[in-house]
């Protein structure tokens, strides 16, 4: 249909502001990682007189990124798989039973995303803290092991919700013939329907890994020297006398590149499932 | 909150359920629930469970004396409300303001998050050229890790060395010598900030919206002489209410508990305009380590949300009933 010229001005405008707004940050982080030191402690300025890359080389230096990085893999993989592999059995229990406590499983599930994460690290500080305390060695507080723990649960609720939604979509009878071939409830789940929800799979997979990658509240407490994840470890580049603003930005880009990659890679997976159950 | 001891009519039984074969009978009855075991077990653990000590808690004098041996602590009785509501002492009275100070908050950054998003998704359903650029790149600041994205704004904001001050030096706003994270400026520099970040994920939905709308209905429009505005005004709109029902109430409770963006820009002391009430919470538990009362803080904080989420969902449906 023919656009007016009022609607012509107004595309006009939101490309221009959101399009500004939404790139210079990126344009700064990028333009600053290849600043030498001294151009990021003067005055801001646009370009990049002396590019260079130092400041990726010395990220794992000034700090022990490399072992930041390696806790923040460790955690939010195995947090990751565990809980897609807990996501898709709920889900399909959601999706393909109708059973006693259906409706108040899954809105139970979905209510807890919304009490304030405040709420859970104060006791969850406490349980752990005690727990280890009767366990006489130190398992939960501090440790790898308590933050997947933690990551597990913070991503499940949306992801059993998205995967539901994502099943609803895969007709039955793929699983009621794979049944009538004599498969399990649960052979017929990862034979004939996980292969054929791969894509909403993936999607979980990377929002719940994205969940975890990001997560600052519980990691600032839950973590010691040894322990620590990227989202606090960044961090530790401004404490120094020296703010090596140009090696906090290169390493901010490090840590965004591979998952916006991905993001944008399987947005298509990502973004269906993410608004299926809204939209619905 | 076991889940086989409540009585809920299971909905819609007979028309989706697959009919069972007889000697599989008693295994379907119990399949369903041994699939959702391990999420129920988890949720008791990490949020059910942790949820009652918390409440627990707020009814204990829990200072650091008892953190290694909690049960020692002695009852507070109602005393750390009390302290908490009072608000003509210190502590109360600091936490009304945290509370104004997220109150103003999240009605800024939901609001303007919802016209960006809003805004974008209207330009970017029709098509021009660069849509699939823009569309593309509106979704990396949803895509960063939260806090990379931050600490760019935190640069952007430095006072000596920041583009900030840079832009309004050079604009000839200025003097290009404002502190952006300190004082009063601080509260517009967090908003800035959360709205970079929220606004995406407005776009997503409301894009994913608009392409459920069918074509016919605008067609139908034209025909009968509705500008591109009448239509955005009395069929867009009007189709994405059920999105924008879920879309506000996700944008409010994530931004009123928001705790990374202070966080990041100002580590665990926020100025007093940026003073959020999840890490007013955090501060006090942790500097002054008096769980107790901050457990007191977490459950008004809960309940007030509580309130305003059930308030928000009955009315709402009162209003798509009677349209």
């Amino acid at each position: 249909m023919r656009e007016p010229v009022s609607f012509r001005v107004f595309r006009w405008v939101v490309v221009l502001v959101l399009g500004a707004f939404t790139l210079i940050p990126l344009y700064v982080l990028l333009s600053s990682s290849l600043k030498p030191l001294g151009e990021v402690q003067g005055e801001f300025r646009w370009w990049p007189e002396h590019p260079t890359f130092r400041p990726f080389v010395d990220i794992w230096s000034t700090v022990p990124l490399a072992r930041y990085f390696a806790n923040s893999l460790v955690v939010c993989l195995v947090a990751t798989l565990f809980s897609v592999l807990i996501a898709i059995f709920a889900a399909y229990a959601v999706s393909r039973y109708r059973f006693r406590g259906r409706s108040l499983f899954s809105g139970a599930v979905l209510s807890t995303q919304m009490i304030p994460g405040i709420l859970f690290l104060l006791p969850l500080f406490l349980i752990f803290v005690n727990l280890d305390k009767t366990l006489g060695t130190t398992v939960f507080y501090q440790t790898r092991v308590g933050l997947i723990v933690m990551y597990m649960t913070f991503s499940l609720p949306f992801a059993i919700w998205m995967l539901a939604g994502y099943l609803d979509g895969i007709p039955r009878d793929l699983d009621e013939a794979a049944r009538v071939d004599g498969c399990s409830a649960v052979g017929a789940l990862f034979r004939v329907v996980l292969p054929a929800a791969r894509p909403g799979v993936v999607a979980v997979a990377v929002y719940a890994f994205m969940t975890a990658w990001g997560e600052i509240l519980f990691a600032s407490q839950m973590t010691n020297t040894e322990t620590r994840t990227l989202s606090i470890g960044l961090q530790s580049y401004s404490t120094q006398i020296n703010v090596y603003w140009n090696q906090v930005m290169a390493a901010s880009l490090v840590v965004s590149l591979p998952i916006v990659l991905v993001f944008l890679l399987l947005q298509r997976y990502l973004v269906a499932g993410l608004t299926a159950g809204a939209v619905k | 909150m076991s889940v086989d001891t409540v009585e809920t009519p299971a909905a819609g039984s007979t028309a989706a359920a697959p009919a069972p074969s007889r000697p599989r009978r008693r295994g379907r009855r119990v399949t369903p629930y041994l699939l959702v075991l391990p999420a129920v077990v988890l949720e008791l653990l990490v949020h059910i469970v942790p949820m009652l000590v918390g409440i627990w808690m707020s009814f204990v004098r829990l200072t650091q004396f008892f953190i290694a041996n909690w049960s020692q602590a002695p009852s507070a009785g109602l005393d750390n409300y009390k302290v908490a509501l009072d608000f003509s002492g210190p502590l109360g009275k600091s936490l009304l303001h945290s509370f104004g100070v997220t109150l103003a908050y999240t009605v800024l950054v939901v609001g303007v998050a919802w016209l960006f998003g809003m805004s974008g998704a209207l330009v970017l359903h029709r098509s021009f050229r660069g849509r699939g650029f823009l569309r593309t790149l509106f979704l990396v600041p949803y895509a960063m890790p939260i806090y990379a994205g931050i600490m760019t704004w935190s640069f952007i904001f430095q006072r000596d060395n920041g583009l900030m001050n840079h832009l309004v030096k050079s604009l000839g706003l200025g003097d290009g010598e404002s502190f952006w994270l300190v004082g009063n400026n601080a509260f517009a520099s967090m908003a800035i900030v959360a709205i970079w970040r929220a606004w995406p994920f407005a776009f997503l939905m409301l894009l994913a919206g608009l392409q459920n709308v069918p074509d016919e209905v605008y067609d139908a429009a034209s025909v009968d002489g509705a500008g591109i505005w009448k239509q955005v005004r009395y069929i867009t709109l009007p189709y994405l209410r059920p999105v924008n029902v879920v879309l506000v109430l996700m944008l409010f409770l994530w931004t009123f508990n928001d705790f990374n963006t202070p966080f990041v820009l100002f580590g665990p002391t926020p100025p007093r305009s940026a003073d959020l009430m999840s890490i007013h919470i955090y501060g006090n538990s942790f500097v002054s380590w008096n769980f107790g009362f901050g457990a007191a803080m977490s459950v008004l904080l809960l309940l007030f949300l509580l309130v305003v989420t059930g308030l928000y969902l009955f009315l709402t449906s009162r209003r798509s009933r009677r349209a």
